[in-house]
């Protein structure tokens, strides 16, 4: 069972093409990662499963229904790259006002604060918080809603490696607990810790499967590599 | 797009709106003490000069006038830098892809700003017929009703032009565009019925003037009348309508 299915999905920004007919899935409750250089379109592909994007043409059909449909609000979390919480409101009240709009108490507000390690700052203001400090609260403001997909948008940029270890050890437990996550990244190393890769290359995909079958395509251990390999056989193949 | 209305997404906003504000002591304390000290200021300007007999007094008439100009202005200000951010941060966005209807975000704007604004009025009412012994025949209640109603109207442009700026530079310039027309030819420089033709015919669509009209009303009949309520509907119907304007401004999908 696919959460997301993305057909032909074709995005211009201006005049400049951004995505080119690409189409992939994201198999329910696994950690899918999307992967590729910055630039390459991760950002509005995500956008555009969240309803957030105009597309030109193509479909993109999350949990049943098309993307960004009134009945998906509750069910979809969105982390954007850059920190989207209110830097003159506390981790507290950024929490609990997000938990206020997705029909949540104040204790799931609270949870939420915990599970990315920042209760001990929950009376602090945003916007004295360090940039890591900062992309986890915004997390918290969608893990609170306990959403069926999540869609993270470079959620482990700026995190040291500590933290980053732990926070995809939360996203595989969320996963085993049924959600679905979508999580973008541009850097390599984190592509070994998903369930299923999506590989992005100047708007076009260039993979969807699963690590150990990209491995085993490209000949290759180290994903970084099998990627430039996957680079060279496309381009090769289009000149 | 869910443009259905619900008043505990709007409440939840504007108790967010609120908490910003309060963690900002600076600007509630411009907010609450701002106008009453500028009114003081003009209070002095007059002070000396005698009043010709027969004539009203003054300060009577231009402090009146702005007890409906000062929450226009500042409620204008500071929703249209506060929507700004949020459409500047990405929390925009954000908020469109949870269950938040742009009605709800707006009201609950309007909600918040309109409390401030109605703390803001009775500080500023209480100030200048107390301390200011600003005259006024009408009820002191329907004098801070349409400061509120002002500030309501102030709102709901701020919130329409944050979509016309793309920098704060540019939204605080936004200010005297908006606002400053408006001023000039609302009737307190020159009376609006002295007006050359077509200058009328601006100063009738703009809605400060049934703002200024509906407090220059109350400053002259104790009881309030028709004419009044019929102003204060006009600057309502305004305000509704420039939050309509800006819900159509609030796109879900951008490029």
């Amino acid at each position: 069972m696919d959460a997301v299915t993305v057909t032909d999905l074709v995005v211009h920004r201006g005049a400049r093409p951004v995505l080119h007919e690409v189409g992939c899935s994201v198999p329910s409750g696994q950690v899918t990662g999307l992967l590729g250089p910055s630039g390459s379109g991760k950002s509005t592909l995500l956008r555009a499963l969240v309803g957030a994007q105009r597309v030109r043409s193509g479909t993109v059909t999350v949990l049943g229904h098309p993307a960004g449909s009134a009945e998906l609000r509750s069910r979809v979390g969105y982390v954007t790259q850059a920190p989207s919480v209110y830097a003159d409101l506390t981790v507290r009240e950024n929490a609990r006002h997000f938990a206020a709009l997705y029909g949540r108490g104040t204790a799931a507000a609270d949870a939420a604060i915990a599970d990315v390690g920042l209760a001990e700052a929950a009376g602090q203001l945003v916007g004295d918080l360090s940039g890591g400090q900062r992309g986890r609260a915004s997390l918290a403001c969608a893990l609170v809603g306990e959403p069926e997909l999540l869609v993270l948008d470079e959620p482990t940029v700026g995190l040291d490696p500590v933290l980053r270890v732990e926070l995809w050890s939360r996203f595989h437990a969320l996963a085993a607990a049924g959600t679905t996550l979508l999580v973008s990244s541009h850097v390599m190393d984190e592509a070994g810790r998903c369930d299923r890769l999506l590989l992005l290359r100047d708007g076009r995909l260039l993979s969807d499967s699963s690590p150990a079958e990209l491995r085993a395509r490209t000949g290759t251990d180290d994903l970084e590599q099998a990627f430039l390999s996957l680079v060279r056989t496309t381009e090769g193949a289009s000149s | 797009m869910t443009t259905a209305l619900s008043p505990r997404l709007a409440s939840a906003t504007a108790g967010r709106v609120l908490r910003q504000l309060r963690h900002d002591h600076r600007t509630v304390a411009m907010m609450l003490v701002l106008p009453s000290a500028l009114l003081g200021l003009l209070y002095l300007l007059w002070a000396e000069v005698p009043t010709p007999p027969g004539q009203p007094d003054t300060f009577d008439r231009v402090g009146l006038t702005m007890l409906g100009v000062f929450p226009f202005v500042v409620m204008f200000l500071v929703t249209s830098i506060a929507m700004l951010r949020e459409r500047t941060s990405g929390t925009l966005e954000r908020l469109l892809t949870t269950p938040l209807s742009r009605l709800d975000l707006l009201l609950g704007y309007g909600l918040a700003f309109g409390l401030a604004a109605a703390l803001q009025a009775v500080v500023t009412v209480t100030i200048a017929t107390t301390v200011y012994d600003l005259d006024v025949t009408g009820s002191l209640s329907l004098v801070v009703l349409i400061a509120v109603v002002d500030a309501a109207l102030g709102v709901a442009l701020g919130l329409l032009a944050s979509a016309f700026a793309r920098s704060e530079f540019q939204a605080v310039q936004l200010m005297p565009v908006v606002v400053l027309p408006q001023f000039f030819l609302c009737g307190l420089l020159v009376p609006r019925d002295q007006l050359t033709g077509w200058l009328q015919a601006v100063s009738d669509v703009l809605p400060l003037s049934y703002a200024v009209a509906a407090l220059q009303e109350v400053g002259a009949s104790a009881e309030a009348t028709g004419t009044m309520w019929v102003d204060v509907g006009v600057v309502a119907g305004a305000t509704l309508l420039a939050l309509g304007l800006a819900a159509a401004t609030l796109r879900r999908r951008t490029s």
